[in-house]
């Protein structure tokens, strides 16, 4: 019924407050649709080496060789044909926000993110499109030798560094969506904390999608020195609009003998954003790796973090919640592999389903024949708001070794009757009342973020929790 | 009691009660001003707790006849949020546990709610200044500090439970409170403190208290104006202490069967 949908555009417009789109220029926008010409364009265009391109070729090859994936959520309705697959939003990326083209700068002064920066960060990016326009550092920290560039800039700058580590986590032919991003990949942030630089405030960036049927493939790359520490940042969102947009990034990691690396996220997609992201770090000697990845936003979110831990002390740590509104399927988890003896990890998903929505959790925790003493404590939470929204648990377990501590627990819940109309006899609405215990559920997770965010998310969930609840 | 017309008044009328099809209020009379305390004592499975959760409001309890106002205003028409803003309250003999919210973010949301919808355009209390008022209230209840930072009645013994409903009923400034069994499961010392809390807040506020109770004992700390006999979902028979003396020598047999 045209009425029910435009009713459905105007409730999910007025709920989704990043959904604005703005009118910009771009320098060169590619045509819609995928071959080897276009592939070949995106690393001309960047004046890449000659390896980089081979790298580019070879990947789209092993692309259009692997099946789509059969698991996970509904990929059947992506048309690759129907995506742009770079568009260059202007011509370099800038270290001054008033160097900015001015209606990207707006766009991201409306987003709050010159703001962030000048408040509480030690350098910030942002992406547009297919590229970073911005990347900024603070002095004292460039002086220490700390590395926080685009990486198409780091690849130029950095040739040596960036080729030593580039797809040594994310090889292209890890997946079909690795490969997709290592043949058309674009923007992101590279990172190098050089030994023993402790960087204090977190470092941000933050993506935006802004034209309709875009598809964005950054990559990041970060390396964490020895006794290094860092925390990164990204936030992304994008317009709503009627047809759907692709975004599939690489994230690699690479955390050295006690180093330590945060890595959080704040997925805020519009509901039209496919969201298939690879996210792998590898810990070395008394390394830790934490992720802590927060999905709000898209369509279709598939997205399992992982830590490969290389050497004995390694630690991973990875909390993560979903929220999967009416028409939204979070399909997040978390990936642990235990390589190393005396290694430990820790794995908290909360999701959170509301509507017709539904969450999955998929993880994985492998611990290889004569890992000894090794320590893993796995815990998924599900809550469900409605009768018919929808939560699975796929925890997968491959311990090929005796003398470990494995501890799992998975829970699944509905909001109480009960513990509504308690709340409610206090004068807190219907809304108030499931918000509150939405807010309390997470509550663990949020806990851990820096408070501005942790502020932002309970924002977001107070507006996710607009409308009827059942 | 002054002889001033009293200024908030529930009035119940007839009220008939099912919950899942079954009757179990049979036409319940009784009116409650503030300034005034009124008991209902009354076997198990009389109505005497159906009576607080349907003047509260909740979705399984259907009202199948009478009415109920506050101050002219119909109650039964209004969801539990609403019925809570005009000024009732409801302190449970299970409360909830809610995990992540702390008892202190919990009061201080709950209070800071209430006014604004009570007094339109009124400033809420920024933590700073509602933290004292809590630790006080908590203080006069015998609570450790330390419940504030806690998840809402969570991991709390009956007894705290039983504290923290009568603190939240102390913050949050009800004009007519309903106490469903906040004696039960209480030791001595605990149900000492509950009724003393209960009287203090009845003297500060001069709210209007309807309390359920099966047993005698809590009337050694609390001085009810209004004693009424629940018995197969209808009061029969009110009175005043004296009524409550009478009970306890004599039992219930001899009113339900008169």
């Amino acid at each position: 019924m045209p009425n029910n949908t435009q009713d459905k555009l105007a409730a999910d417009l007025s709920t989704y407050k990043y959904g604005f789109s703005t009118d910009t220029t771009s320098v060169f926008k590619a045509d819609k649709g995928l071959n080897k010409e276009i592939v070949e364009a995106i690393s001309k265009y960047k004046n890449e080496p000659q390896w980089m391109l081979d790298f580019r070729l070879n990947a789209y090859e092993i692309f259009k060789s692997k099946p789509m994936p059969t698991w996970g959520g509904k990929l059947s309705e992506i048309d690759f044909d129907n995506i742009h697959y770079y568009v260059k939003p202007s011509d370099r990326s800038m270290r001054d926000w008033a160097d900015v083209p001015q209606d990207i700068k707006d766009t991201f002064d409306k987003l709050g993110v010159p703001e962030a920066e000048r408040k509480f960060l030690a350098g910030s990016g942002a992406q547009f499109e297919s590229e970073m326009v911005y990347h900024n550092l603070q002095d004292s920290l460039t002086k220490k030798g700390v590395i926080f560039e685009g990486i198409d800039d780091a690849l130029k700058n950095h040739p040596d560094l960036f080729r030593e580590h580039f797809a040594t986590i994310v090889p292209p032919r890890d997946n079909k969506f690795a490969a997709l991003n290592s043949a058309v990949w674009s923007g992101g942030s590279f990172i190098y904390v050089p030994k023993g630089v402790h960087i204090e405030l977190p470092l941000q960036a933050y993506f935006r999608i802004n034209s309709e049927n875009m598809g964005q493939f950054e990559r990041t790359l970060i390396i964490v020195d020895e006794e290094a520490s860092v925390h990164y940042v990204e936030g992304c969102t994008a317009p709503t609009y009627s047809s759907d947009s692709l975004h599939s990034a690489v994230v690699e990691i690479i955390v050295k003998r006690g180093g330590k690396c945060q890595y959080t996220t704040i997925q805020n997609w519009s509901h039209n954003v496919y969201n298939l992201v690879t996210k792998r770090a590898k810990a070395m000697q008394d390394a830790t790796m934490f992720w802590l990845d927060c999905n709000l936003g898209s369509k279709l979110t598939m997205k399992y973090p992982a830590v490969y831990l290389m050497e004995p002390g390694a630690k991973a740590e990875i909390l993560s919640v979903a929220f999967a509104g009416s028409g939204q399927h979070q399909d997040a988890g978390a990936k642990i592999i235990h390589a190393a003896p005396n290694t430990t990890s820790t794995i908290n998903a909360k999701s959170i389903s509301k509507g017709s929505g539904r969450s999955t959790y998929r993880g994985l925790l492998k611990v290889y024949p004569g890992m000894k003493n090794c320590k893993s404590k796995v815990a998924c939470d599900a809550l469900m708001l409605d009768k018919e929204s929808r939560s699975d648990t796929y925890p997968t377990m491959e311990v090929d070794e005796d003398e470990v501590s494995i501890e799992h627990e998975a829970t699944v819940s509905k909001i109480g009757e009960e513990q509504m109309f308690y709340l409610m006899s206090r004068g807190l609405s219907e809304q108030e009342a499931a918000t509150m215990i939405v807010n309390g559920f997470i509550e663990p997770i949020v806990k851990q973020l820096p408070m501005e965010y942790a502020i932002e998310m309970n924002r977001l969930i107070e507006l996710e929790m607009e409308g009827a609840v059942g | 009691m002054d002889n001033t017309t009293p200024k908030n008044s529930l009035v119940i009328k007839n009220l008939q009660v099912a919950v899942e099809g079954k009757e179990i209020l049979k036409g319940v009379d009784l009116t409650i001003n503030s300034g005034e305390i009124h008991i209902i004592m009354g076997p198990n499975g009389s109505g005497k707790s159906t009576l607080c959760y349907a003047l509260m409001g909740h979705p399984n309890y259907e009202i199948t006849g009478g009415e109920v106002t506050f101050n002219g205003v119909d109650v039964l028409a209004l969801e539990p949020d609403k019925r809570a803003h005009l000024g009732l309250f409801l302190g449970f003999q299970y409360p909830r546990e809610v995990t992540g919210v702390t008892f202190g973010n919990f009061l201080r949301i709950a209070s800071n709610n209430l006014q604004k919808n009570r007094e339109p355009g009124s400033k809420p209390a920024s933590p700073i200044q509602f933290y004292p008022v809590v630790q006080k209230a908590m203080e006069n209840m015998k609570m450790d500090k330390s419940f504030i930072g806690r998840s809402l009645n969570e991991g709390f013994s009956g007894g705290e439970k039983k504290r923290a409903e009568i603190i939240q009923m102390n913050l949050l400034k009800p004009k007519i409170a309903m106490l469903d069994e906040i004696d039960s499961g209480l030791d001595i010392d605990a149900l000492k403190t509950v009724a003393e809390g209960i009287q203090q807040t009845f003297e500060e506020q001069q709210i209007g208290i309807l309390l359920i109770t099966h047993y005698q004992r809590i009337l050694n700390y609390l001085k009810p104006h209004f004693v009424h006999i629940m018995s197969k979902g209808k009061i029969i028979k009110s009175g005043d202490m004296q009524l409550a003396h009478a009970l306890e020598k004599e039992g219930y047999d001899q009113f339900i069967t008169a």
